[in-house]
């Protein structure tokens, strides 16, 4: 990327999201979270807390997962970024959403999206996790609404449900 | 008040050379970022001072881990879940590994890295007990050279370190002799994700024929600074572990550290949890004894 010339001097910064390339003019210290949400218009990752602790502003980046909240946009120069909304084609989205529903793992539906890709992160590495697994997996995102037990057993039926497919 | 991205300054100048002579350039102008999630958290608040940061996130210098026969040399912007996937820090130093675990969620060990932690120098960071029982070493780089520094006399005070404005910390080494060692690492707190500790206790020890042939004790929480207890060590070197020991060294603990009071638990309780834990890992030692 560029170094810019003085504080308050906007950079370009290129990346790809959601497998489509981009090239933004921004500050480089803007919260990543805000150049998707504001100026890509991809609203799926939430701000909850904005220093790390809920998890509601998960992306992936270079395919490992981040909160979006703490990540300088210039950081993010050369990525490949991933939000919920380039989720859809991923074999787990179907079982996943499947179970949050059957489960009643989602309520508000703010923490979702973050939990959801949390939840995709851990079966990626780990297709039959066991329930510290997934206790570790989701531990970073907060969700005030299902009490957790919800969305755990959602997590380990959509895994149940892809190895024995 | 959340800061406005146009006040700020953040480069990337993508190698080491180039990141020294700007932190050379003008000294103490420029802040380091790494995974950001020290640095980040403050910017979001309104409340970091500095407004010119230098990227050091992509210097891939920073990011590798060498073994050699002797030493383990790990970069000081290795991530967390770096350590944790490396085969050798997961065998030999499961302190550190253990402490990796605990640093936040997942997203937050993809992103915190070793060299952030120990720069941070929050006397509460988890991974810092784990480097002092294992005699970690320093490498800290500037246009000016290379120094070596061991890592017990790099805090000299509360969030004060002898890393000079011009300097980066390059690299954390570790010897790789303790892979023989019995370890005991566990973190109190609210939980282990995502809370900061009240007490952290990172301990090796090696026993035979019953007595104790070298001890290790490494707290966080409970001092200005993470803390090695050298003189209950000293107490329990060459000694045999029975109850009265274990008695002594818990009382000991205490006349060594100086917790505080603050939002997260009380001194009290500190410096009770600090012996109890102490006086735990005596007990598994001991254990160790009786099954060899
Ligand atoms: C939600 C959340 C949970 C957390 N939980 C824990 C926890 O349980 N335990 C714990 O110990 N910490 C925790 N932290 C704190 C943080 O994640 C760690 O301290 C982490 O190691 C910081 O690393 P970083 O690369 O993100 O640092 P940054 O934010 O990039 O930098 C931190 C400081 O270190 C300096 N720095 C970074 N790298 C270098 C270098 N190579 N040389 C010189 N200076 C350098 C920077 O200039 C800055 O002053 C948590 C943070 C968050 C947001
Ligand atoms: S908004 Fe990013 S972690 Fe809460
Ligand atoms: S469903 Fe509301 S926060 Fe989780």
């Amino acid at each position: 990327m560029n170094t810019s010339p003085g504080t308050g001097a906007k950079c370009v910064v290129l990346f790809t999201v959601n497998g489509e390339a981009k090239k933004l003019f921004v500050h480089p210290m803007e919260r990543l979270l805000d150049v998707l949400r504001n100026d890509l218009r991809l609203t799926g990752a939430k701000e909850g807390c904005g220093e790390g602790e809920c998890g509601s502003c998960s992306i992936l980046l270079d395919g490992m997962l981040v909160n979006s909240c703490l990540v300088p946009v210039a950081q993010a120069s050369g990525a490949s970024i991933v939000t919920i909304e380039g989720m859809s084609a991923h074999a787990l989205m179907n079982p996943l959403q499947e179970a949050f529903l059957e489960c009643g793992g989602a309520q508000c539906g703010i923490c979702t999206p973050g939990m959801i890709l949390a939840a995709v992160y851990l079966l990626e590495k780990k297709p039959e996790p066991a329930p510290a697994d997934i206790r570790e997996g989701l531990a970073g995102n907060l969700c005030r609404c299902t009490g957790y037990m919800q969305i755990f057993e959602a997590v380990s039926k959509a895994a149940r449900r892809r190895v024995t497919k | 008040m959340r800061s406005d991205p146009a006040e700020y300054k953040l480069v990337s100048p993508g190698n080491l050379p180039a990141v020294l002579s700007l932190l050379a350039g003008e000294p103490a102008q420029w802040l380091p970022i790494a995974g950001g999630t020290d640095v980040m958290v403050l910017y979001s608040a309104g409340k970091l001072p500095n407004r010119k940061l230098i990227n050091i996130w992509n210097i891939l210098e920073l990011r590798q881990i060498e073994v050699s026969p002797d030493r383990i040399r790990i970069g000081a912007a290795c991530t967390y879940t770096a350590l944790r996937r490396h085969d050798i820090v997961s065998r030999e130093f499961p302190l550190l590994a253990m402490a990796a675990s605990w640093t936040g969620g997942i997203a937050n060990q993809n992103r915190g890295t070793l060299g952030g932690n120990i720069a941070n120098a929050s006397p509460a960071a988890d991974s810092l007990p784990a480097l002092l029982a294992y005699e970690a070493e320093l490498t800290l780089i500037s246009v000016r050279g290379e120094r070596r520094v061991a890592y017990r006399n790099f805090h000299t005070g509360y969030k004060q370190t002898v890393l000079a404005a011009d300097e980066l910390i390059r690299d954390i080494s570790l010897p790789r002799r303790f892979s023989g060692y019995l370890w005991y690492a566990r973190k109190v707190g609210a939980r282990n994700a995502q809370a900061i500790s009240k007490v952290c206790l990172a301990a090796l020890g090696q026993i035979s024929d019953g007595t104790i042939r070298d001890v290790r004790l490494a707290l966080g929480s409970v001092a200005p600074i993470p803390l090695r207890l050298n003189k209950t060590e000293h107490a329990l070197t060459g000694k045999k572990i029975e109850p009265s020991l274990i008695d002594t060294a818990r009382k000991m603990v205490v006349t060594e550290i100086q917790p505080i009071d603050d939002i997260r638990s009380t001194a009290r309780y500190r410096a009770a949890v600090a012996g109890n834990l102490v006086a735990e890992f005596l007990e598994r030692l001991a254990t160790e004894r009786k099954n060899a």
